[in-house]
């Protein structure tokens, strides 16, 4: 059926701008096993920047991002060096503590200054933001939606040949082994670490402009974009990159399914598979152990 | 020759718990001496010592921290609202509720707590997110509209407010009692033991899971039970509220700053969270940046929250919870 | 030329005391050995040298600048490196990719990875291997080879024989050779007595953190420095029976 196929398409588009939003979640927890629970509402800051920069001065998202990038990369310097540096040498418990009143502040700091109406960056793309391409069997495919999943591709590309190709990159996968055997070879495993963290903000920075060009965001957004990132990470495979595209297309089009059958299935069927593939996946590694273990015992 | 015994009271712990216990008898006649308006604040303070009590359990204690408890409390009030509309009376359905979803949370513990450390913290976010989407589902509750717990109408305005406020003490304390004997006991050396190295404390036969998947049903059971006399106070449940992450930052604010892992530290906790919403509460946003600014600063430089940093620095225990040594000569 | 000197350090282990007091000299070229039974606080001496445990006390001064607050990833641009007991590779990573890591200080010298390939024929063989599935001779081999990648003046070897069989260890200690022969100054920490004695130009034997002697490596006999391991002469010294 034609719609079904239109539903899965949309799910899978949708896929692609959860893929982005969760690449700087995934990365971060791969280099410095931190979760920020800070992520959603870094987003949605980018977000109200490009929309600020669109009211006040006029100038579209797609240029105004070029402003925002080195901003937030900044800005995830900076998170590094205050938040996320002291709470590596406090345990496992503080990231999670520290980066979830983070985004307590940052949540309700955005609500001070901008308020509670909902925003969007649409008005600021015209049409772009609705023009679909009409493919034969009745199938619409948003120029838009297209636009965010190439540019998850891209992002994950990206970060994947950064960590395999440069230098750069064979020292944040170093410091994220071996901090401590990493300083032994000369990496300065802080300022390695606050550039990780600035690159996972820079992706975040596109997630939140993906989010205001594709829907309407409000200060309080950042935990909801949080959660799918999360799931998206999760169903994907934590430690992953590519795997979170993969995570991020099966939120998506169970999503858009759970959609057509209630107006909370859209939310609903996200969690339930969520829950389903987390569960699936703890009772295969047991089957798997299992059969590890009997496969070792068999003589020969 | 020394001799060497292990002691569990000090003369201040014992004068400590004589005084809890006066406190506890004063309180309970409040509301023959005090006046509407008290009533209703001291309630409120009960609930939020009960949060604070539960969260600090499952994080000092189990090592657990989670994003979600907002869950059970919304679960809690959604089990009394629907027990009472069915006909069960009103006080024992906030029991009966609290009881209910400490049997759910049965599965979700044997579930969740495989999870690693961030996984579990929003993993249980994120079962907060489905218990509040599926409560929606419910023709009674009318999705974010809400209903009320209308069999509350059966009491006058006085003896509703002096019997919730009596459950809510009743609660409290019972579940502050609950705690402390559990603490002495067994499962509060398995804590310890867990929370210094669970490895360890693994390979010389603490039952490790045991020990999680208590508390982690306690926890749940104490904040259904805290949902449960919320909706009591309020008479209104509407999801959004009930289910709103924002308990979670409560409860994080109390017992981080109270003192994450002791006993007296959550009840400072929440005596403080108390005083600065008194005060504070009207501000609105400012108030939420005070609270999560807060949070993250004591995360930060004081992880082990006033409570614990006294009690490390001066070496005091108010209330015997732990043991020492006393050598003494023959 | 004295290239590296230690006065008065001292390093803690939470509350235990490893390192106590210890001074000593190292002159370039000359291959030191630090020998002593576990615990007698030589890993954690290195480890403080190297910049990665901290200091409680004392001084160390490396080509006559002081760097006892210099963090470790200056220190190996200045050209101090240590190869780490256990080896301690990057399990994820190729023994390529390792070795390329290892010259992250960006030192100027004799090693590179061509020369690399050259000098460690075994490595050649197993260059773009995961580190993790590595026998253990190969893992010391890439170890040590990760280390002379950043091209130091002063190689720190720690327990380059733990766990090895002894086929291993005496391809290890053949590539060493090659080391000593081109004036690399060392400081070795092992386990194998008659390996030190063999191998070093000087011995300081450690107990519980002290310097207990020191001397010569020729001039030392096995028995004379197995006494100072348990600390015998003490013991002898006051008459009361070991």
């Amino acid at each position: 059926m034609t719609s079904w196929v239109n539903l899965i398409l949309q799910g899978a588009l949708l896929g692609g701008y959860y893929a982005l939003l969760a690449s700087g979640l995934s990365f971060l927890f791969g280099v410095m096993r931190i979760i920020n629970l800070a992520h959603g509402s870094l987003a949605v800051i980018a977000a109200y920047a490009l929309w600020f920069i669109a009211e006040r001065w006029g100038i579209g998202p797609f240029l105004g991002i070029l402003a925002v990038l080195p901003v937030m990369g900044g800005l995830g310097w900076l998170l590094h060096r205050t938040v996320f540096e002291r709470s590596l040498q406090g345990g496992e418990l503080v990231p999670i503590l520290s980066t979830f009143g983070l985004a307590t502040v940052v949540d309700n700091v955005m609500f001070q200054n901008f308020g509670a109406d909902t925003r969007s960056l649409a008005p600021y793309i015209d049409t772009f933001a609705y023009e679909s391409w009409n493919l034969p069997g009745d199938i619409y495919i948003g120029q838009l939606a297209v636009l965010v999943f190439a540019l998850a591709v891209l992002v994950l590309g990206g970060l994947h040949l950064l960590l395999l190709r440069t230098s750069l990159g064979r020292q944040i996968r170093a410091a994220a082994e071996d901090p401590d055997a990493a300083r032994l070879v000369g990496i300065n495993a802080h300022r390695i670490h606050g550039i990780a963290t600035a690159i996972a903000v820079m992706t975040v920075a596109l997630a939140g402009m993906s989010l205001g060009m594709r829907a309407t965001f409000d200060p309080y957004s950042g935990s909801q974009q949080l959660v799918f990132a999360f799931e998206a990470v999760v169903i994907g495979g934590a430690g992953s990159l590519w795997g979170t595209l993969v995570g991020g297309m099966i939120l998506g089009i169970a999503q858009s399914i759970g959609a057509q059958l209630n107006p909370q299935g859209f939310l609903i069927a996200g969690h339930l598979v969520f829950l389903v593939v987390l569960l699936a996946r703890l009772y295969a590694i047991d089957k798997l152990g299992t059969l590890m273990r009997q496969l070792r015992r068999q003589p020969g | 020759m020394q001799r060497t015994n292990v002691h569990r009271w000090t003369k201040l712990s014992i004068a400590s718990v004589c005084l809890v216990l006066v406190l506890q008898l004063l309180l309970a006649f409040a509301p023959l001496f005090l006046d509407a308006n008290a009533v209703d604040r001291l309630t409120t303070l009960f609930i939020y010592g009960i949060l604070a009590l539960m969260w600090n359990c499952l994080a000092g204690y189990g090592g657990l921290v989670s994003v979600g408890q907002q869950a059970f409390f919304g679960l809690g009030a959604y089990a009394a609202v629907r027990l009472a509309s069915a006909g069960v009376s009103v006080y024992p359905s906030l029991l009966l509720g609290a009881v209910l979803v400490a049997a759910i949370s049965i599965p979700v513990g044997i579930f969740m707590l495989r999870l690693r450390a961030g996984e579990f913290a929003i993993g249980m976010w994120v079962v907060a997110e489905l218990a509040h989407l599926l409560v929606n589902l419910d023709p009674l509750i009318q999705g974010e509209t809400g209903t009320s717990m209308i069999a509350l109408n059966a009491y006058d305005a006085d003896g509703r407010r002096a019997l919730t406020y009596w459950a809510a003490l009743a609660t409290m304390v019972g579940l502050a009692w609950l705690v402390f004997l559990l603490l002495r006991g067994r499962l509060g050396s398995a804590a310890q033991a867990i929370r210094d190295n669970e490895e360890a404390a693994s390979s010389v036969g603490v039952q490790v899971l045991v020990a999680k998947r208590t508390i982690f049903i306690l926890s749940a059971f104490g904040c259904a039970a805290a949902g449960a006399l919320w909706v009591a106070t309020t008479i209104s449940f509407q999801p959004k509220t009930y289910f709103s992450v924002q308990w979670s930052a409560y409860m994080i604010f109390m017992v981080l700053v109270g003192g994450i892992g002791t006993f007296e530290g959550p009840i400072i906790g929440a005596v403080l969270f108390f005083l600065v919403e008194t005060f504070f509460g009207a501000s609105g946003v400012w108030y939420m940046i005070g609270l999560g600014a807060t949070a993250l600063v004591f995360a930060l430089l004081l992880p082990r929250g006033i409570w614990g940093t006294f009690e490390a620095r001066y070496g005091i225990r108010l209330l015997p919870v732990g043991y020492f040594l006393r050598s003494h000569e023959e | 030329m004295t290239l590296l000197r230690v006065e008065g350090l001292s390093a803690v282990h939470g509350l235990l005391p490893a390192v106590r007091g210890v001074s000593f000299e190292i002159t370039e070229g000359e291959t030191l050995a630090l020998v002593g039974a576990n615990g007698a606080g030589k890993t954690t001496l290195l480890r403080v040298i190297a910049g990665v445990h901290p200091v409680a006390g004392g001084r160390i001064e490396f080509d006559g600048t002081e760097i006892t607050a210099l963090p470790a990833h200056r220190r190996v641009a200045d050209g101090i490196a240590l190869v780490p007991e256990g080896r301690r590779l990057f399990p994820g990573m190729t023994v390529e990719e390792n070795l390329r890591v290892g010259a992250t200080s960006g030192r100027p010298g004799a090693w590179s990875l061509d020369r690399m390939r050259e000098a460690f024929p075994q490595l050649a063989r197993i260059w773009q291997s995961k580190a993790s599935h590595l026998s253990g001779g190969e893992q010391q081999a890439t170890a040590i080879g990760r280390a002379l990648m950043a091209n130091p003046r002063l190689l720190l070897l720690d327990e380059v024989s733990l766990g090895l069989s002894p086929k291993a260890v005496d391809g290890v200690y053949d590539s060493l050779q090659h080391l000593k022969a081109a004036r690399t100054t060392t400081i070795l920490v092992e386990q194998d007595l008659n390996r030190s004695l063999a191998f070093a130009d000087r011995i300081i034997c450690l107990l519980e953190g002290r310097i207990v002697a020191q001397g010569i490596a020729a001039d030392m006999s096995r028995d004379q420095v197995m006494d100072h391991y348990f600390g015998a002469h003490r013991r002898a010294a006051h008459g009361v029976p070991a």
